[in-house]
């Protein structure tokens, strides 16, 4: 056991990790963009090196995971393989079902941008498929090497925390897949049995840490919050002459915005939120953010854990109670908008305390277009003259959710929010939009640099598909409704050659095309 | 008469093990919750929708469509020529005859050739895609070798050395009616029978799951209305929660 335990030691894990950040640069080659996507021949190992940084105790113990490796740790994972066998239909179903068809495996933007052959959803699912055969199944018992069934030995770990942590969970290999298996789920079922045996990912875990102690990603505090918001409202008043408020724990207000605690600092998603003051303004509904519940993403997904997912979102239900409001509306973020679509009313519902008229929750963009379909804006699509606009669907929202009361509301509603404060505007091709979309490279828990390589190499097809509207109809921006996304492309499209601030968010274009001048 | 036995024994257990291990994994699907309402959208928000999508898959393999037109070609060929070629056997089972099954025979054996056809363009495609052949096990290929040769095996009684036809009715009525009759020592039809039990054996311990497993599929059978309808599932509790605030 001894042996087991020092092979793959956390420190160890580790230190490879840790080491390469001392180490000047990571080195990779961006690959480059060609006339069309092409599938990349089979290239054993090429991402075997790339592993995130390991969870150290002080971000495992707050979620209720061991601190370090534990000694028993191949009994502990199996038990806890069983336990999820047994409590997920999604993940007993997906480990008998696969028959190796092939349909999945050219559909992962990692294995289009990396060639690895692990990065192949069906090659991903194996890697738990073939333990849970050798350990679950009669066929794997009795002949192992026959249905390739393997023990969990420490080498099958290693490979559970490089390749689980080279997913997105972006679910596009289950579109394809004729029995819907999804990958996220088994993905999710891998991160959860690794931080089970003590070796969670740094990123995930020190963030969820943050939520459960502050309340937001970014462990920023209610003062500096409230300070930064201040600051927005006389930017803005400078800007366009009009006092925008953002209210911050304001008691009574009809409606909660929670939005990702990026949209407070970063770019360009402060934009957003601008975007989104003003359509509160002009709308004239009355709405507040809160300091308890200052974050809208939810990385409790990411690590596929019910309990931490569902104490992230309890707080929102709490902010919602404290300050009795009618309505909750998050703001634009991909997974954050799948939790609490899809999995909100599970987790902490009911919300039978809400205004019952509006649904609970509610997408930004859903608020935005009622009002724009009711009249209760004034716009004016000539202010983005200057841009020819692209919009890319997220993931989440494309695949795990809904925008509106109808299927498929999640693609026309952003696109009619682009139209509407925009009059350039093109789609990307067919197979990258809608639900065929590609990741962004960086959803999933992946957005950290110590997955840089990962994240550029991932955005590949991303690239490629916007790299021929720009040249095909001179596209200036490409739009998105996902906090991930925005700081993922910021990073990643240089890499490409293209700016850094092509990224936009909706609301940024809405925010800049509202006509304010008739108010005052 | 001893062959006609060991049949006759093998293809009752054979069937035993075949719906016991099949119920018992069906049982276990139903049984397991879906704690999350996961369906990969744009999905359906009706039961009726529900059923109609599922219909698709099932026999349309929709999705299979927009993920590989090749893999779809074959598989589809390999699935609704077995189907067909199975109706076709109903005639083996059955005293009179039912009269589609008479009016579907002449469509059985095209059926029988397209199985094959699908089932050699699956191989192909497993041995010659890098990327698939890197993702199959000895047991994939093993599978495909195994229903080849039972296609293989059944078109060549049928074009080349034909069986005693009537003897195997005599046997597989005699199975259906616990009415033991003598099984024709024919080299062919052991190796068709034979290959049929194995693969009625494996079939609740392999990969030949997804065929209940489609059903089953969360992405696939859960309606898209969370919003709407809270969805807990048994072991899942509501979170600590302080009275205080």
């Amino acid at each position: 056991m001894s042996r087991h335990g020092r092979m793959i030691h956390r420190g160890q894990v580790a230190n490879r990790g840790e080491g390469s950040r001392t180490m000047a640069k990571i080195e990779f080659e961006t690959p480059a963009l060609k006339d069309w996507l092409s599938t990349p021949a089979v290239q054993r190992d090429a991402m075997a090196h790339s592993k995130p940084f390991v969870a150290k105790p002080a971000h495992q113990e707050p979620l209720g995971f061991p601190g370090e490796l534990v000694d028993n740790w191949q009994e502990v994972a199996l038990e806890k393989m069983g336990d999820l066998l047994g409590r997920y239909r999604s993940l007993q179903v997906f480990m008998d079902s696969c028959v190796k068809c092939g349909a999945c495996t050219d559909k992962c933007h990692y294995y289009l941008g990396t060639g690895d052959p692990k990065n192949m959803p069906v090659a991903r699912q194996d890697l738990m498929r073939k333990v849970y055969r050798r350990y679950f199944t009669l066929a794997g018992k009795w002949f192992p090497k026959l249905v390739g069934a393997v023990e969990l030995s420490e080498d099958v770990i290693n490979d559970w925390y490089s390749y689980y942590h080279q997913c997105s969970e972006c679910r596009r290999c289950s579109v394809y897949c004729p029995y819907g298996i999804d990958t996220a789920e088994i993905t999710m079922a891998g991160r959860e049995i690794l931080a089970t045996i003590g070796v969670g990912q740094k990123y995930s875990n020190e963030i969820i840490g943050k939520v459960h102690k502050i309340g937001n990603n970014l462990g920023l505090p209610e003062p500096a919050l409230a300070d930064t918001l201040e600051g927005l409202e006389e930017e803005v008043e400078e800007d366009i002459n009009v006092p925008v408020k953002f209210p911050l724990d304001q008691k009574g207000a009809d409606v909660l915005l929670v939005t990702p605690s990026a949209d407070f600092f970063a770019e360009p998603h402060v934009d957003g939120l601008i975007g989104y003051a003003k359509v509160f303004h002009q709308a004239g509904i009355s709405w507040t953010l809160s300091s308890y519940a200052s974050e809208a993403a939810n990385f409790g997904i990411f690590i596929g854990n019910y309990e931490n997912m569902q104490k992230v979102a309890e707080r929102i239900r709490q902010a919602a109670l404290d300050l009795g409001v009618k309505r909750i509306v998050v703001g634009e973020c991909g997974h954050a908008w799948r939790v609490a679509y899809s999995f909100w009313n599970t987790l902490i519902g009911p919300f039978d305390f809400l205004d019952p008229a509006y649904p609970v929750p509610q997408h930004i963009c859903e608020f935005t277009n009622d009002l724009l379909a009711s009249g209760g804006l004034k716009i004016d699509p000539e202010a983005n003259d200057d841009k020819v606009v692209t919009f890319h669907d997220s993931c989440n929202v494309s695949r795990g959710s809904r925008l509106g009361s109808t299927p498929g509301g999640q693609f026309t509603i952003p696109r009619n929010l682009i139209r509407s404060a925009c009059n350039h505007f093109v789609d990307m091709a067919p197979d990258t939009i809608h639900e065929h979309t590609f990741c962004c490279g960086g959803g999933g828990g992946l957005l950290t640099d110590d997955l840089i390589e990962l994240r550029v190499k991932g955005a590949l097809p991303r690239a490629q598909a916007l790299q021929q509207v720009i040249e095909s109809h001179g596209v200036t921006h490409m739009a998105a409704i996902c906090a991930i996304c925005k700081s993922q492309f910021s990073k990643v499209l240089p890499h490409y050659g293209m700016g850094m601030d092509m990224i936009i968010s909706v609301h940024q274009l809405i925010g800049d095309a509202l006509v304010f001048n008739s108010d005052h | 008469m001893l062959l006609g036995s060991i049949f006759a024994i093998l293809f009752y257990l054979a069937t035993v093990i075949f719906l016991v291990g099949l119920g018992e994994r069906i049982l276990r699907y139903s049984r397991t919750p879906a704690p999350l309402v996961i369906p990969t959208t744009p999905a359906p928000t009706t039961r009726t929708g529900v059923c109609a999508r599922i219909f698709r898959e099932v026999v349309f393999f929709e999705s299979l469509f927009k993920g590989s037109k090749w893999s779809w070609l074959f598989g589809w060929l390999f699935h609704f020529g077995m189907l067909v070629a199975l109706m076709r056997h109903l005639r083996y089972f059955t005293e009179p005859v039912w009269s589609w099954v008479i009016l579907i025979q002449w469509a059985g054996v095209y059926a029988g050739i397209a199985m094959f056809l699908g089932l050699a363009g699956l191989w192909l495609r497993r041995l010659m895609v890098d990327r698939i052949r890197y993702i199959s096990a000895p047991s994939d290929h093993l599978m495909l070798a195994l229903l080849l040769a039972i296609a293989g095996s059944g078109l060549a009684m049928k074009y080349g050395q034909h069986t005693d036809i009537v003897s195997v009715k005599a046997f597989a009525l005699g199975l259906v009616r616990f009415d033991w009759q003598p099984l024709p020592s024919d080299g062919l039809l052991i190796l068709h029978l034979s290959f049929v039990l194995v693969l009625m054996l494996i079939f609740p311990f392999s990969k030949l799951l997804h065929a209940p497993g489609v059903f089953f599929s969360p992405t696939r059978n859960m309606r898209d209305t969370p919003r709407e309808h809270r969805h807990v599932a048994p072991w899942a509790n509501d979170p600590p929660r302080s009275s205080s605030e």
